[in-house]
């Protein structure tokens, strides 16, 4: 089975290593954010970054994975940010403590993701029966109702949830750069458990050869919404975060364009390639923040470093190569044993 | 070698091999026919398959064989007619739930999943004798793992039927052509299936390659003891393994019987040759 050159990482050593490293990121992290090694505005931005990090990993899933192309994808992010925000005003969020405030949280996060994958699973069925242009176009027309749904809808039943055109406002800010980070590192695993599996292998199946798949067995309707779904619920979570963060929500913000800075995030990464996905995040993130001082030009810059990207690398940055910290411990690992042979 | 001398016998609808009499046939098709709007592309076919028969199916370009294949993995409706799979009728049926009935098919443009690994491609078509949940996927429980590795031993199993194992890791798309459909062939066979639709699996080999081929399809069906029913325009291979064969053209069965009675009817000389062409064999 050992087709890869030296010597293969054992499975459990390999999860470890792999945990430790994720631990040591989280909490080695969070502990300089917090013990205020950088500032406030930087810690703001870097919440941002984690937050765009869940939607474009969530939307690759949709496009890379799966090979749509949705573009509703702030459809289901304002969706979990309503969700996520109506329920941490209700239970009073702010003023819980300790245990309890870690639990609220944590089951706001949750249910914004339930809800936006149901409107996923909702959505996927019908849309799904389409592809391609059609799908993008049908999955645009969905973007486009909840927005206007939530700027029109100011009271349901009677209770004022959304507040319409006014925006939903006073959310408690429960969004801190720890929990972010947890998200993301969430978001990541589950998406790469899923991927590396029977179920993700059957949704890069359909991606390769829909006709072939479904005639291998698999049951590419099934697979299809499984997978529009999944990035529905992330898009969710990151909804919820984006509404902690900010404390307070305008519909406007969840227009077309919000999706399509996301599926340009997912395409400049390389489709189908999560480290990409999580790179030009960071970099499409950081960059017009970097480029402040340079007010006029900084759009000019975000425009030109897609249009280049695009020239020279069509299929993104990373292409569909991912990334496996085993892989390269076992090429350095490979790399001493033949220095130290040569030496011997 | 010996065993392509089989005897055909008669069973109700059709003949089958001598030694499947004792057994249902495992794939029927009775009175199929399918109209693309004004045009019948297949009309009247009828058609029925041992257990453990190897089964050809000729015609000229344009006769209707794949639209046949078509019809039998449900990717067409049939307007008329129905097919029975160990004796149950897949009308209706999506053509997953036909695949994990025993049908399993390559294609004659190969359709492979061309961006996976070679290993990959054989485990999505174990997809259907995998049962773990999402759950057991994201939480790695003991089910995972045990029915991951069963599955990649399986795989790598399946694919040293042709000395593909030390490909495992490669790309199907980056194989070499015949390798290509070889591999569809592994894939097809990880489905587990009661018969196996090739269609044109020579298409494009050179001879030795050929001859190579129908030695495996014959070990294929010895060791799987499956059904295998294949669409082919290479004579030698369709004569040399087939027991039974139907001629196809204009979308209507024109002969049907053994590789000899096929080769000396003067009907079947005349789809492929033309009128007043009689002595030259095909």
């Amino acid at each position: 089975m050992n087709q890869t050159k030296g010597k293969t990482i054992p499975m459990p050593v390999r999860y470890l290593i792999n945990t430790v490293l994720i631990a040591l990121l989280v909490f080695g992290s969070t502990a300089y954010v917090n013990g205020g090694g950088v500032s406030g505005y930087v810690t703001k931005v870097l919440m941002v970054i984690g937050i765009n990090i869940i939607l474009a990993v969530s939307l690759n899933v949709a496009t890379g994975y799966l090979g749509q192309l949705p573009l509703g994808h702030a459809g289901f992010m304002a969706v979990g940010a309503y969700t996520g925000g109506i329920f941490l005003k209700a239970v009073n969020a702010a003023e819980a403590s300790g245990a309890q405030y870690l639990l609220m949280v944590a089951a706001a996060l949750l249910l914004s993701g339930l809800v936006a994958a149901v409107f996923g699973i909702v959505i996927g069925i019908p849309a799904l029966r389409l592809r391609g242009d059609y799908l993008a176009i049908i999955t645009l027309g969905f973007g486009e109702i909840i927005r206007v749904v939530l700027t029109n809808i100011d009271e349901v039943l009677g209770f004022k949830l959304t507040y319409g055109a006014s925006g939903l406002k006073r959310i408690p800010k429960i969004t801190s750069y720890g929990n972010v980070l947890v998200c993301v590192v969430l978001t990541c695993l589950v998406i790469h458990l899923v991927m590396k599996s029977r179920h993700g292998r059957a949704i890069l199946a359909i991606r390769e050869n829909e006709i072939a798949a479904e005639s291998c067995g698999v049951r590419t309707t099934y697979y299809k919404v499984m997978a529009f779904t999944l990035s529905a619920f992330f898009a969710g979570v990151a909804g919820c975060l984006y509404a902690g963060y900010l404390g307070s929500l305008q519909p406007t913000t969840f227009g077309f364009m919000k999706s399509i800075e996301i599926l340009v995030m997912v395409v400049l990464g390389g489709m189908g390639s999560m480290l990409g996905s999580i790179l030009s995040a960071i970099t499409l993130t950081a960059l017009p923040e970097v480029l402040r001082a340079f007010e006029d030009y900084r759009m000019v810059a975000y425009s030109l470093v897609l249009v280049l990207v695009m020239i020279f690398k069509p299929t993104g940055l990373m292409g569909q190569y991912d990334f496996s910290m085993s892989r390269i411990l076992e090429r350095v690992w490979g790399f001493f044993d033949r220095s130290k042979r040569k030496e011997g | 070698m010996a065993k392509s001398k089989e005897k055909l016998v008669p069973v109700e609808g059709g003949v089958i091999p001598e030694r499947d009499a004792g057994t249902p046939p495992v794939l029927e098709a009775r009175h199929l026919g399918i109209d693309f709007g004004g045009l019948t592309a297949v009309d009247d076919f009828n058609f029925i398959i041992g257990r453990t028969e190897i089964g050809g199916l000729i015609g000229p370009n344009g006769a209707g064989k794949t639209t046949i294949f078509n019809l039998l993995t449900n990717v067409y409706q049939p307007t008329r007619g129905k097919i029975l799979v160990g004796g149950v009728d897949t009308r209706g049926k999506k053509t997953y739930e036909v695949n994990r009935m025993g049908i399993a098919r390559t294609f004659q443009n190969i359709r492979l999943f061309k961006a996976l690994p070679v290993l990959d491609n054989v485990l999505i078509g174990m997809q259907g004798q995998m049962q773990y949940r999402l759950a057991g996927a994201v939480l790695r429980l003991p089910s995972y793992w045990k029915q991951e590795k069963a599955a990649r031993e399986k795989a790598l199993e399946l694919l040293s039927i042709f000395g593909m194992e030390s490909l495992a890791y490669t790309p199907a798309g980056s194989l070499p052509y015949g390798a290509q459909r070889r591999l569809e062939i592994v894939r097809a066979l990880a489905t587990g299936p009661k018969v196996l639709l090739l269609d044109e699996p020579a298409a494009g080999m050179n001879p030795s390659e050929t001859a190579e081929l129908m030695e495996n399809i014959r070990k294929i069906r010895d060791t799987f003891q499956i059904a295998v029913v294949l669409i082919e325009h290479d004579m030698n291979l369709v004569m040399g393994i087939c027991e039974g064969i139907a001629v196809l053209n204009y979308g209507q069965i024109i002969a049907k019987g053994t590789p000899e009675e096929i080769r000396n009817n003067p009907q079947v000389i005349e789809a492929y040759l033309g009128r007043k062409g009689g002595a030259a064999g095909c």
